[in-house]
């Protein structure tokens, strides 16, 4: 569970759960799928670890980023269990939210109980998923969409500093506004497996295909400023072992 | 009679052996003293002397017996699917994760049945709530590493801690303490018959070494 340097191109994901099971279990889930994760074991710790600090007379102010902290571990998404001592998820859901820097983290929340009115508040309070524990592969897979989302987004920052090879500088520099090209940076394992309509990651592109993979991110890609995306894409129904209520963003839970 | 049973050859079984049958905080506290050992006993149908790993036979027979004993742990409804899931988190990379998780499970689900026990057999009991956050978290935990009928007592449990019923509670916590034993017993069974087929494995497909 080390630090995620900024230049890392694997997704950073951080877990949050009291139970030390439960840490193990998502551990386990999110590196099998080939994530980076760090966990704490609680909504205090997490918020430290974003390098929040809060206001101490609690006002509903955004509290205050440490600059140091954040430009260290660069975190692109929390998953955290509702039920904690202390900060609940839900609590720890509203602070992410409410702060400018941290917001447009998206934040997927864990509970071992099904309750409509939790999970619908949970959504309307901007969670982007709502698992039922206890959380399977299958449920990762609902994330995709998100993943995907913010690796196209990292990518977009992360365009300076990667090592691009000379056949395609010339069209990057043309193509600034564009993404870099998936093919030139560690791929995480589930952009593979993701039906899309961009090519496999695996292939070596010739220039044509590079032309036409940033077209075709160009087309696809119609809000590439908007850091947070609203909930209008629908999730690619994954065939799911057991029937469970399927909550995203587009749902409505009565 | 005479002394308390024998010593066969130079092992002592442990929580297994005598009676399977359980009395709650007696039995808990024999479990307790379980740990998941190397140990195995040999079994060879053949007189030969030689164990059967040795003959390069154990491992196939033993992997017919851990199939067994998950099968009939399903069918039993003592574990459910989230049991499986967890073996197919362990692989190469992580390859004694159902062991590791399995064993801190034990040890937390211990703690919180001798901390319910305690609270139950205080003479002015009434911390309800209290009793209901341990509860929880036994709950949680046994539902995240597929203990079906543990989880399933610890909701009759919590019902009744609901209703301030203490006599419904102590029923609740002597069967959750059968449940939990039972249990520990089984997986413990399970772990062992992976270790020998593990070494038998080993004997028939030595391993590379890089």
């Amino acid at each position: 569970m080390g630090m995620a340097a900024a230049e890392s191109q694997q997704f950073h994901v951080l877990a949050v759960d009291d139970s030390l099971i439960d840490r193990k279990l998502i551990e386990r889930l999110l590196r099998t799928s080939s994530y980076q994760v760090t966990t704490v074991d609680s909504g205090t710790k997490a918020l430290e670890f974003l390098g929040l600090r809060e206001n101490d007379d609690g006002t509903p102010n955004t509290p205050s980023v440490s600059p140091n902290n954040h430009q260290e571990v660069e975190v692109n998404m929390v998953i955290t269990d509702y039920c904690m001592p202390g900060m609940t998820g839900y609590d720890l859901l509203k602070k992410i939210k409410e702060s400018s820097s941290l917001r447009n983290i998206p934040v997927v929340i864990m509970s071992s109980e099904n309750v409509p009115s939790r999970i619908s508040r949970c959504l309307e309070e901007g969670a982007e998923e709502f698992f039922l524990k206890p959380v399977r592969l299958s449920d990762l897979n609902r994330l995709k969409p998100h993943i995907m989302k913010m690796s196209k987004l990292k990518d977009q920052d992360q365009n300076q500093k990667q090592v691009i090879p000379e056949k395609i500088e010339n069209l990057l520099e043309v193509q600034k506004q564009h993404q870099p090209p998936p093919q030139q940076q560690q791929p995480p394992q589930i952009q593979n497996e993701y039906p899309q309509p961009q090519e496999e990651a695996q292939v070596q592109p010739t220039l044509e295909q590079q032309q036409q993979s940033l077209q075709q991110n160009n087309n696809n890609n119609n809000s590439n400023s908007n850091k947070r995306k609203s909930m209008d894409q629908s999730l690619s129904p994954e065939p799911t072992d057991r029937t469970r209520p399927r909550y995203s963003g587009i749902a409505t839970v009565v | 009679m005479g002394s308390g049973g024998r010593l066969t050859g130079n092992r002592l079984q442990g929580v297994v052996g005598g009676r399977r049958g359980c009395n709650g905080a007696e039995e808990l506290a024999r479990a307790g003293a379980c740990e998941v050992t190397g140990e195995w006993k040999s079994r060879s149908p053949v007189k030969t002397g030689l164990p059967l790993w040795m003959l390069g036979l154990g491992a196939d027979l033993l992997w017919a017996d851990m199939n067994r004993l998950l099968a009939f742990l399903f069918h039993q409804g003592v574990l459910d699917e989230q049991f499986l899931q967890l073996q197919q988190l362990q692989d190469e990379t992580s390859p004694n994760f159902v062991s590791e998780v399995v064993n801190i499970y034990f040890h937390e689900s211990e703690k919180l049945l001798r901390n319910l026990r305690g609270l139950l057999m205080e003479r002015e009991f009434s911390d309800y709530k209290k009793m209901g956050i341990h509860l929880n978290q036994l709950m949680g935990s046994s539902s995240s590493i597929g203990a079906k009928r543990v989880t399933n007592v610890c909701l009759a449990f919590r019902a009744a801690t609901e209703h301030n019923n203490r006599p419904g509670c102590l029923r609740a916590l002597e069967m959750l303490e059968h449940e939990y034993c039972y249990l520990k017993n089984k997986l413990h069974e399970l772990f062992q018959i992976e270790q020998q087929r593990a070494l038998a494995a080993g004997v028939r497909y030595p391993v590379q070494n890089n």
